[in-house]
């Protein structure tokens, strides 16, 4: 599709015998958020490799902005492209002004943005200290303004809140917002499934090299169609009552201890289960829905 | 600017961050020390063998220099360069260079030229500096062998940084990179004359056949040699290489190219390979 700015087509890679991509197949459009998830070693790193043509792919073709990434072309893309890599590594003698400075050149980007960014990633007071003395949180910011030199137009993030305390991944997450409002197509990968399943319009669940699911969090959870649950709590002695009134449902197991029950059930009755629930005769007091998270479809997928 | 597809600005933005990654940690600094007071230090005592102490003539200075030059530029270009890309990819800052808008060729140039500079840097001042200190008096002549002798050690020099970086463009470790370098200096520095003296004495000098001066030419440090050698009647015949080494072989511009041959095959073969 014209859309497409990500065009991956039966990708793989190998090393020797171990296939560390096999056969993938995807497409990003502009302006989406897209997550990659997987374990280490499901091949997340090695697409990601692939699709910035660090690594050549044993097979199939991948296009970036309409360019194949092993063309003459993709010099122009890479201007317009923006990657944290895993781990990120800099020169340990340079301030972190001087270390974005020398991007900035690669980049062909105006050495003046490079002072607002170290500010916009809370960097500021650090920036003419030498790396060598950063903390990891603060290796990992730099790296995003790093990518974020010359305002790209595609961001590749692998695992970029490594490291981040739970301040800095949420600056982390304000700045992406306001990227992706802005019209920018964001690739990220992320072994924190809770963290990322709100910001992602969709993602791809890698296992061994394959995709094993590919779409929205939602579609991916009525794929799984796993059950949800309602947590309860009942005055004591209604446990009867519960059942009674569920009894013409179809409904799963209902767990009951002392004050607290449990009832699952399959998606398509959670609206018939709720009517019931509320209209109980010994009210229940308290009642939450419970859904599966992604990380339940993902260890559903790939567990 | 852009020559054969390659952006040379890209090339001196990588060359530029090297030369000045080695100013800041003071290495230029110390390795133009180490040429000057090695080069004042040769020239004032190089004849205190034979009994005399204080500098004699340019001829015999450059002839001491050259015996230095040619163990030690060809180390510390060795150890300088080594790890250039082998480093890069071991640290893992490798891959955030490359996803630059950059080519392979243009980090390898820039690699090569910004520690080039470094070398040359260190090579042309440290000389100099001992060069100026020695003969202020010096008639012109002395200066142009001179300054023959700090252009040959500056392509000597160049010549194993190429090596050194295509060892580490090769090597998939810096350890093996570094042993790689120490092996390419035990290689041209010590064996190789001895391989061929052997060969020499061996056949009973049946071996110095027409060949014998092109296989010098197969090193650099022997064409370095040469170069700062025959150029100095006084020493020429003390070395024997009259002897050896015809003529017609023995012109500047010759062994000034095949001293650049040295410095652009190996890095013409690390890039072909740091493409794959």
């Amino acid at each position: 599709m014209e859309n497409d700015v990500i065009e991956v087509r039966a990708i793989a890679r190998r090393y020797g015998d171990v296939h560390a991509v096999d056969g993938v197949d995807l497409t990003v459009q502009a302006g989406q958020v897209f997550g990659l998830i997987g374990h280490n070693g499901a091949g997340k790193s090695t697409l990601f490799k692939m699709m910035l043509g660090l690594v050549a792919p044993s097979a199939g073709e991948i296009r970036i902005g309409g360019e194949p990434v092993t063309g003459p072309g993709f010099r122009a893309v890479r201007r317009g492209l923006g990657y944290l890599p895993e781990n990120v590594v800099f020169y340990d003698n340079l301030t972190g002004l001087e270390t974005l400075a020398f991007f900035a050149r690669l980049k062909g980007v105006d050495r003046a943005q490079c002072g607002p960014l170290l500010e916009r990633v809370g960097l500021s007071a650090a920036a003419d200290r030498r790396v060598k003395g950063y903390s990891k949180g603060m290796r990992q910011r730099l790296g995003f303004a790093q990518a974020l030199l010359g305002n790209p137009k595609l961001l590749f993030l692998d695992e970029p809140t490594t490291g981040l305390d739970p301040e800095g991944i949420r600056d982390f997450y304000r700045i992406l917002r306001e990227r992706k409002d802005q019209g920018v197509t964001i690739m990220l990968t992320s072994h924190i499934l809770s963290e990322i399943q709100e910001r992602v319009d969709r993602l791809a669940i890698m296992k061994t090299g394959r995709i094993q699911a590919l779409g929205t969090v939602q579609s991916l959870r009525e794929a799984m169609s796993l059950p949800m649950w309602f947590e309860l709590r009942l005055p004591e002695g209604s446990e009867s009552s519960l059942r009674g009134s569920l009894a013409a449902l179809d409904v799963g197991d209902i767990e009951v201890q002392g004050d607290r029950a449990r009832v699952h059930c399959p998606r398509e009755s959670k609206m018939a289960v709720l009517k019931v629930l509320s209209a109980l005769k010994h009210c229940a007091t308290d009642l939450q829905i419970r859904e599966p998270s992604l990380e339940d479809v993902f260890l559903g997928y790939s567990g | 600017m852009t020559i054969l597809s390659i952006d040379l600005r890209q090339v001196g933005v990588i060359a530029a961050k090297e030369f000045r990654d080695r100013i800041r940690n003071r290495w230029v600094l110390a390795v133009t020390l180490v040429f000057t007071v090695f080069a004042v230090v040769i020239a004032y005592f190089g004849a205190a063998q034979q009994g005399a102490v204080g500098f004699r003539s340019i001829e015999v200075t450059i002839a001491s220099l050259v015996s230095l030059v040619i163990y030690l530029v060809p180390l510390i270009a060795l150890i300088l360069g080594f790890d250039a890309i082998v480093g890069e990819r071991e640290r893992g800052s490798l891959d955030l260079l490359l996803s630059m808008p950059i080519t392979r060729v243009e980090l390898l140039l820039g690699k090569f030229f910004g520690l080039s500079g470094a070398l040359a840097c260190s090579t042309v001042v440290g000389f100099g500096f001992a060069g100026l200190l020695l003969g202020s008096r010096l008639p012109l002549a002395a200066w142009y062998h001179y300054a023959g002798f700090i252009v040959s050690s500056v392509l000597l020099g160049m010549a194993f940084l190429s090596l050194a970086v295509t060892a580490s463009v090769f090597a998939t470790d810096r350890a093996r990179a570094s042993g790689g370098a120490i092996a390419l200096w035990f290689f041209f520095v010590l064996v190789y004359d001895l391989l061929l003296l052997g060969a020499l004495v061996a056949s009973g000098g049946a071996a110095a056949t027409d060949a014998f001066p092109y296989l010098l030419l197969l090193n650099p440090a022997d064409v370095f040699r040469i170069l700062n050698i025959f150029g100095l009647e006084e020493v020429r015949t003390l070395y024997g290489l009259t002897t050896v080494f015809p003529e017609r072989l023995a012109n500047a511009g010759l062994l000034g190219a095949v001293m650049v041959a040295w410095i652009a095959l190996p890095l013409g073969l690390a890039t072909w390979r740091f493409r794959q």
